[in-house]
């Protein structure tokens, strides 16, 4: 009789959470007890080395990576805290505003640069730029921009060429999608003006960046802007046939960051999951991580971690924004 | 007679007490007052940059196509970024309905005027810093009140405040550790005088009443003046009772000899035997009243001099023979020698008279204790002290007295059939004293007394 309740529970609890998951994987699932579970916005491919290496080290911790886009994350997560033993992302302003409202626990005995993690409850473990990536057969003959005024001339110039092949996040769905487009627009008016120009050329929007490497590949579209650096250089590291743009005007770099959930069961294995992500993606680890690892470099430096990033998550500007990216992207 | 002062409390250390406790006093004032200032001064700071921050964001508040709109500016967050990561919460309300931000964080009452209002208060379980500020928008149409509400957690203030606290004690320590040094030399400077005049009055001989001329802190003069002259009065009075006593022992002596001239002059002229025999004991009585008023003569004498000592070089041996020259005829009497010994000439500079004096005493004493046909050795030698020894074969010392024979007026048990005053040794002793030496009382090993007058 109990054995027949407890398997309703668990029947009910499953249907519950149902929820569809870009990918899950489950890591040393023949460790007892009950998993760490990762819920993560990075593709399994990039991160499971990373996992393998912490569970081969901890043989009695299961990891359950659960991947899915970056503002399903933050619904997800703070809707229910603690189903969830770590969070990572990529939308930086997403996770501050997580940690800034108290849903990540603080660490104290986390060794990390101070630029790299806030309140010592987020933890950066990556610095990976925004790419600007076009398809090089696309681009025969035409000469390869080094600036987004470039790219803007060349755009305007061949309507015919580049007409409905352009792509780029659709930052209403896409939480990093919108960090990438809130940064550039602090950075340069440039943004905007090649906002209408992609607009006018009938742009396609994407929910990752995965996606959009696909469509670059196969040449649905010629240029794909704001891609995940990391991605694309995987990809282009196998062969394929595009090519990462070198801009000379400015760079927006993000951090993948990590947390621990406040309301986690098992603290100790979530701690030692976060250090060992930390350690892995330390420069001076000896390892082939696919992901790029923590560096303070560029001119500009990587966005930082600090209260100002949450600027673009209120609700008004969030809308004044969306507004106005929708002016200028999407003309008919 | 009790010398021993009746102790309450002690000056110095009442002094340290009173000004230790203050400092201590004035420590934690200091420490309390530095870090509330520096609380007030820290938290100025964030209530500044909360209220530019709110500010920026009123600023940014406009009507655009007839709705109120915040286009919260980028640096409004920025600037509140702190090192310890201290977290910001926000909340926009247009005419008391909120609009965006954290909908849990209320609108502090703003205070009159429409002055922004502050609050440290209690926010999602950790203490913030909250502002209150409001801006009206007016349109075309319309007027309408922006309200922002803006909070902070405070760890960045606690940080710096325990590092205010923790400098603010040091410095509070530091003042204490002064000004207990600075208190304790305080305390010394202030009580050496006073131990300098204790030093004096320790240092003085027995016999110095002359006032202290040295100069001493004011509020002290009162008590010098006062010590002055008590031993004013004092010296006035001894040197009264001494006049008396030796006017007293003239008066006396003056007199006597003229007694004693008639009872030797009747002494020859009577023929009976026991008639001459009372005759001579009278004589024999009258010499030793004579030589007892001498003695208080002497004594009043010494002490008089001993003040005033008049030293000058002398040869002992040569003074040593001159009074043994004296002695010889009453010692021929008891049929003694005297013998000199030691070494031919040993100068020393002192006063002839006292020494004589002193000399004779101690002789006189070798000779009255001394038993018939016996010697007394006088002996004088520079090495290691300037020093004469007085010798004889008599009975010696009662030892079990030694230690109180040189006082005044006291006599030994084996004085009994003797006549004398008990001056003698107190005599010797003080011209002993008033050269800086002493006199040493004891028994030779093989009988006799001995005594050593060292200079
Ligand atoms: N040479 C001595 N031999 C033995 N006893 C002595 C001698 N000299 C002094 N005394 C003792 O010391 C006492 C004190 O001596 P002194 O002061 O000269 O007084 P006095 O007038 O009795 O001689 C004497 O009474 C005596 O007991
Ligand atoms: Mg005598």
């Amino acid at each position: 009789m109990r054995y027949l309740i407890a398997l309703i529970l668990g029947f009910l609890a499953s249907t519950s959470f149902a929820q569809e998951w870009e990918d899950q994987r489950l890591f040393n699932d023949g460790a007892g007890g009950d998993a760490l579970r990762v819920l993560s916005s990075t593709d399994t491919n990039l991160f499971a080395p990373l996992i393998e290496a912490y569970v081969a080290e901890n043989p009695d911790t299961a990891v359950e990576y659960l991947v899915t886009g970056t503002a399903d994350i933050d619904g997800l997560f703070r809707e229910a805290p603690e189903r969830f033993d770590v969070v990572i992302s990529s939308a930086m302003d997403l996770q501050l505003k997580l940690a800034n409202d108290g849903f990540a626990l603080a660490l104290d005995d986390v060794a990390h640069p101070e630029w790299a993690e806030w309140r010592n409850s987020l933890f950066a473990f990556t610095t990976e730029p925004a790419a600007i990536v076009i398809n090089t057969a696309a681009f025969e003959g035409l000469p390869v921009p080094s600036s987004r005024q470039d790219l803007i001339g060349l755009l305007r110039d061949r309507p015919d060429l580049f007409a409905g092949r352009v792509g780029t996040y659709d930052i209403r769905r896409s939480g990093l999608g919108y960090l990438f487009a809130t940064q550039d627009s602090r950075a340069s008016e440039t943004y905007w003006r090649l906002m209408e120009v992609m607009g006018g050329l009938d742009v396609r929007l994407y929910c990752c960046s995965g996606d959009m490497i696909d469509d670059l590949t196969d040449g649905t579209i010629a240029v794909a802007y704001n891609v995940l650096g990391s991605y694309a250089e995987a990809r282009v590291e196998s062969g394929e046939r595009f090519k990462i743009l070198d801009l000379s005007d400015f760079e927006t770099t993000m951090m993948r960051t990590a947390l621990v959930s406040k309301e986690t069961t098992q603290v100790a294995e979530a701690a030692s999951f976060l250090r060992a992500v930390i350690a892995y993606q330390s420069d001076d680890a000896s390892n082939a991580s696919p992901l790029p690892t923590l560096a303070q470099d560029g001119d500009r430096g990587a966005i930082p971690l600090d209260p100002a990033t949450m600027t673009f998550l209120d609700s008004l500007k969030r809308k004044k924004f969306l507004e106005e990216w929708e002016d200028a992207l999407i003309q008919n | 007679m009790q010398t021993d002062a009746v102790v309450s409390g002690s000056l110095r250390n009442r002094l340290v007490l009173i000004l230790i406790g203050g400092a201590a006093v004035l420590a934690i004032f200091l420490f309390f007052a530095v870090r509330s200032y520096a609380v007030q001064v820290a938290q100025r700071g964030q209530d500044n940059i909360l209220l530019a921050s709110v500010t920026s964001m009123l600023d940014a508040a406009a009507f655009r196509d007839g709705v109120a709109e915040v286009d919260i500016p980028y640096a409004a967050f920025s600037m509140l970024n702190t090192p310890a990561d201290d977290r910001v919460f926000y909340a926009i309300y247009q005419d008391d309905t909120f609009l965006s931000g954290y909908n849990d964080l209320g609108l502090l009452g703003e205070n009159q005027g429409g002055q922004p209002s502050f609050q440290t208060r209690d926010y999602r379980d950790t203490s913030v810093r909250e502002v209150t500020a409001s801006r009206t928008l007016i349109g075309a149409d319309q007027r309408t009140e922006i309200q922002i509400a803006l909070a902070q957690t405070q760890d960045a203030l606690a940080d710096t405040l325990d590092q205010i606290s923790r400098n603010a004690a040091l410095l509070g320590l530091g003042f204490f550790a002064l000004a207990v040094a600075l208190s304790i030399w305080a305390t010394q400077a202030t009580i050496s005088p006073l131990s300098r005049l204790t030093n004096s009055v320790t240092r003085r001989g027995p016999q110095d009443l002359s006032p202290f001329t040295k100069p001493v802190p004011q509020e002290m003069a009162p008590l010098v003046t006062s010590l002055n002259s008590l031993m004013g009065r004092l010296d006035q009075s001894l040197s009264q009772s001494e006049d008396f006593i030796a006017e007293a022992a003239h008066r006396v002596r003056t007199p006597l000899a003229t007694v004693r001239s008639y009872a030797e002059a009747t002494l020859l002229r009577v023929n009976k035997e026991e008639n001459r025999e009372a005759m001579r004991s009278m004589v024999k009585a009258i010499d030793e009243s004579s030589r007892a008023a001498g003695q208080l003569l002497d004594h009043a004498m010494i002490t008089f001099r001993a003040d005033h000592l008049e030293r000058e070089e002398l040869d002992l041996v040569d003074l040593v023979r001159d009074l043994i020259l004296r002695l010889t005829p009453v010692a021929d009497m008891k049929d003694l020698t005297l013998d000199l010994r030691g070494e031919d000439t040993v100068t020393y500079a002192g006063d002839p008279i006292l020494l004589q004096n002193a000399l004779r005493n101690m002789i006189d004493n070798a000779m009255k204790y001394s038993p018939a046909d016996g010697a007394i050795e006088i002996s004088v030698r520079s090495e290691p002290v300037v020093a004469v020894t007085v010798s004889d074969q008599g009975p010696g010392f009662p030892l079990d007295e030694i230690e109180t024979l040189t006082a005044r007026f006291t006599r030994g048990r084996n004085a009994d059939n003797t006549i004398g005053s008990g001056l003698g040794l107190t005599i010797a002793q003080d011209v002993a004293t008033a050269h800086g030496g002493e006199i040493t009382l004891r028994n030779r090993e093989e009988g006799g007394a001995c005594v050593i007058l060292s200079l």
